[in-house]
């Protein structure tokens, strides 16, 4: 069981949690409290002595899931017993294999059985769904896999690959719709029954009503793809062992996501952890401005001081540090392919602008637009950054990034604006679509700008791969810099200050 | 004094020099459902992980961090352990400018300044000892929380909210269970206090603080566990009621507010609608009863206009 510890402690370093070795024994320490058969009581007490941030606990929770998972002959990827001539056996038979253990295993003789017709399965789950039970949805998500993953022992592919093959045959999307309308039409029936019967007002499904019940059905939704992902992860454990799995299936932190490359469930982590982010950016400025350095010396103050100690100058008065702040332009690229990194960087420059004395921002495709409003007296950024998608005026002509069109336009409006008080910030992948770079734009800037840099959300090894063209305007740059993540970004962000 | 004060230094016993952990007391608790059960008899229910950590806490005689959005019954927690182990509740509210005379220890000046007014017979070295003893000592809580001879929980409010360098305060009662006073010496505890700290996660904590702490994180509960909160905590809810406000404020979460609604706001509101007499919740009376959910305008009309909701396609 240490030697386990031991391994599941490595993973979650690994994986970028700081585990100390206090934090190891204290986890040792727990387990001989915790009755080892109780799974979920060893998770939360692990859990507490080993992660010490929520942003860790998802990336924890993978972990466990792995290395503690259950094992036992079920989660057996070939179903049949016999083992030896499986692999050439058609997929009907294995299936096959599988229903029947299950069916014997677990008496759920309903979904075992010597294997089900889609319709059947697809039938099964609509009832489990509707009835919130919650051991039949277990295994109904069982079946699916076993029927749609198509897993294979020994096959090199990743958990998202089966899991994306069981959902698309699952249709689960139709599945809410049909709960929906049965849900409608049961309503509409009981309606019917009370006009026949009695005096009564109709009985009507109300929004309200309907909006709650959707929202009850897709919790459960979501609880069943939850459970299919476990179902997939258990099999590929039991294939594979934890190690080789938790090396595949480690889930990034969230200050480590890359932002470009982010599935909407990252997004949602990521945006969820630059709030707090943010304000702890801020207070860690302000505070580095409020203490930290001392003023020039102050002759006055010191000579004047130095009349109670018999004119030797004992202690040295300092003026009032005043660290001028910088001021912030940020030009930034909003097309699809790096949109989202562009309006982190937005929301992120923003919460933390009273650490600048100005901050202005444009964002631009190929036309390019300011929307420093958006952000004026608004508390939130969120909102600001809702507004920039729908109201920002950025085509010209096609919707297709074209930097050199952009950064003659803005040299053209707001050039005359950039002083040599202006720090510029210069954000997108420099995909330029092939057409001019117009990289004396970037030169002049440099020029009347105290510093211009460039954060580009593609790793290094892309630039200047296909029509990037980074190099063009990095010869013009204080620096650029690759800013992927969170962390990057935040770090990045912090010097700037 | 009731403290075991060691002026040598603090005395461990053999088995606390040789595992390195502080030796716990009596176990509080017989398992985790035993503390799930008994924090359910004071009308707290906690969840898997909150029990499992408080079990562990006072198994490990370590202090738990619990971290969470505003309104999710971090205090309440500690409130209710100590409830429900008869135990006295000490507690320390922080604020920034927090510092050693206002958590830890004071001397009582003016007492001591009375003092030597009054006796002047004595040698100084005498008056020396007689100034700086434990009459003289003003406690504060963290002092109060260890000295006491009756089991305490000691719970150290939005500990987020004093300086990083304030944390070493806390530091060493928090690992040793003892004070070092210069002047007097080590108070050690007698008792193993329960220690909750909570922090609302405006700033990371430091390293130190967090490794000497196991870690709770409370967000907001499931839907079943919501729904049983607002059964036990209003009183004459009708279950379809509480049903319905727990569904109602899920899908309020799913919005992307600014402020979820909270715990506590739940309750208000469930409380409210039961004062207003509402058996089942129609749109008009949400909308009318929302800014007790909900605390910001936007989020208000956001929310208004959603569970209205577009009208259904047949």
């Amino acid at each position: 069981m240490l030697d386990l510890l031991t391994g599941f402690v490595g993973e979650l370093r690994a994986a970028g949690i700081p585990v100390s070795l206090t934090e190891h024994l204290d986890a040792a320490e727990a387990m001989r409290h915790v009755p080892i058969e109780d799974r979920e009581a060893l998770k939360y007490t692990l859990g507490a002595s080993l992660v010490k941030s929520s942003a860790h606990w998802r990336a924890y929770e993978t972990a466990f899931e792995i290395y503690f998972s259950l094992r036992g002959p079920e989660y057996r990827i070939d179903g049949d017993q016999d083992g030896a001539g499986e692999l050439e056996t058609d997929d009907a038979g294995r299936m096959n294999g599988q229903g029947r253990q299950q069916g014997q295993g677990r008496g759920r003789g309903s979904g075992g059985g010597e294997g089900m017709t889609p319709e059947e399965l697809a039938d099964l789950l609509y009832k489990a769904l509707l009835g919130a039970n919650d051991a039949m949805v277990a295994a109904v998500a069982r079946q699916a896999v076993t029927r749609y993953a198509g897993m294979e022992a020994g096959r090199p592919v990743g958990g998202t690959y089966y899991l994306y093959r069981t959902l698309r045959n699952l249709d689960l999307d139709g599945v809410l719709e049909r709960l929906m309308s049965e849900a409608r039409s049961s309503t509409r029936a009981l309606n019917d029954d009370l006009s026949t019967s009695a005096e009564a007002p109709p009985v009507t499904l109300t929004s309200l009503e309907e909006r709650l019940l959707r929202d009850e059905f897709q919790a459960r939704i979501d609880q069943l793809r939850a459970e299919i992902e476990n179902e997939i992860r258990r099999r590929l454990v039991a294939d594979r062992g934890s190690e080789a799995l938790a090396k595949s299936l480690r889930k990034p932190l969230p200050e480590d996501i890359d932002v470009m490359h982010a599935t909407r469930d990252e997004l949602v982590a990521l945006r969820k952890a630059l709030v707090p982010l943010s304000r702890k950016l801020a207070v860690r400025l302000a505070r580095k401005r409020r203490h930290g350095r001392k003023g020039p010396l102050d002759f006055r103050s010191t000579v004047r001081h130095s009349l109670s100690t018999g004119g030797v100058p004992v202690d040295p008065k300092f003026r009032y540090p005043r660290p001028s702040k910088p001021e912030i332009v940020v030009i930034a690229d909003i097309s699809g392919s790096v949109a989202s990194f562009a309006r982190f960087t937005l929301h992120l420059v923003h919460a933390i602008s009273s650490q600048f004395s100005k901050v202005r921002s444009f964002v631009f495709i190929d036309g390019i637009d300011e929307v420093s409003r958006f952000f004026d007296r608004v508390d939130d950024p969120t909102d600001a950054v809702q507004r920039i998608n729908t109201e920002a005026d950025v085509i010209w002509v096609d919707g297709h990034s074209d930097y050199g069109h952009a950064f003659t336009v803005f040299w053209e409006r707001w050039g005359e604006e950039i002083t040599p008080r202006s720090s510029v910030l210069l954000l997108g992948d420099a995909r330029n679509n092939y057409h001019a770079s117009q990289a004396w734009v970037i030169k002049e800037l440099r020029a009347r700008a105290r510093h211009v840099y460039w954060l580009n959300p593609e790793p290094r090894a892309y630039w200047n791969s296909g029509d990037s063209i980074v190099g063009e305007y990095a010869v013009h740059c204080d620096d650029v810099v690759e800013c992927r993540t969170l962390r990057q970004l935040e770090q990045f962000v912090g010097n700037l200050a | 004094m009731t403290g075991v004060v060691d002026p040598v230094g603090p005395l461990r016993s053999s088995e606390e020099i040789t595992t390195g952990f502080p030796v716990a007391g009596a176990p509080r608790f017989e398992s985790i459902d035993a503390v799930r059960q008994g924090l359910a008899g004071v009308d707290y229910l906690a969840d898997d992980g909150i029990s499992g950590v408080v079990f562990l806490a006072d198994r490990l005689a370590k202090p738990v961090l619990v971290e969470g959005p505003a309104g999710t019954g971090k205090t309440e927690l500690a409130k209710s352990v100590a409830r429900l182990t008869g135990s006295r509740l000490i507690r320390l509210q922080c604020y920034e400018g927090l510092d050693e005379s206002k958590a830890l220890y004071e001397w009582n000046y003016k007492k001591q300044l009375l003092r030597i007014q009054a006796d002047s017979g004595q040698s100084w070295e005498e008056l020396e000892d007689n100034i700086f003893s434990e009459e003289f000592l003003l406690t504060r809580p963290l002092l109060e929380a260890i000295r006491s001879p009756e089991p305490v929980v000691l719970l150290v409010d939005e500990v987020d909210r004093v300086e990083l360098e304030t944390e070493a305060l806390l530091l060493e009662i928090l690992s040793e269970y003892q004070v070092s006073i210069p002047e007097l010496g080590t108070v050690r505890a007698t008792q193993i206090p329960l220690v909750f700290l909570t922090s609302n996660n405006t700033r990371e904590l430091s390293e130190a603080l967090k490794r000497r702490c196991l870690y709770l994180h409370i967000d907001y509960p499931k839907l079943d566990r919501e729904r049983a909160i607002i059964e036990t905590r209003v009183p004459g809810i009708s279950q379809s009621l509480a049903d319905q406000v727990a569904r109602i404020v899920r899908s309020i979460r799913t919005l992307d507010l600014k402020k979820d609604p909270s715990v506590s706001e739940t309750l208000d509101w469930a409380r409210t609608l039961v004062v207003l007499g509402v058996e089942s919740i129609d749109v008009e009376q949400a909308r009318d009863t929302l800014h007790i959910l909900l605390k910001y305008q936007t989020d208000i009309e956001r929310a208004a206009k959603e569970l209205a909701g577009v009208e259904s396609p047949d």
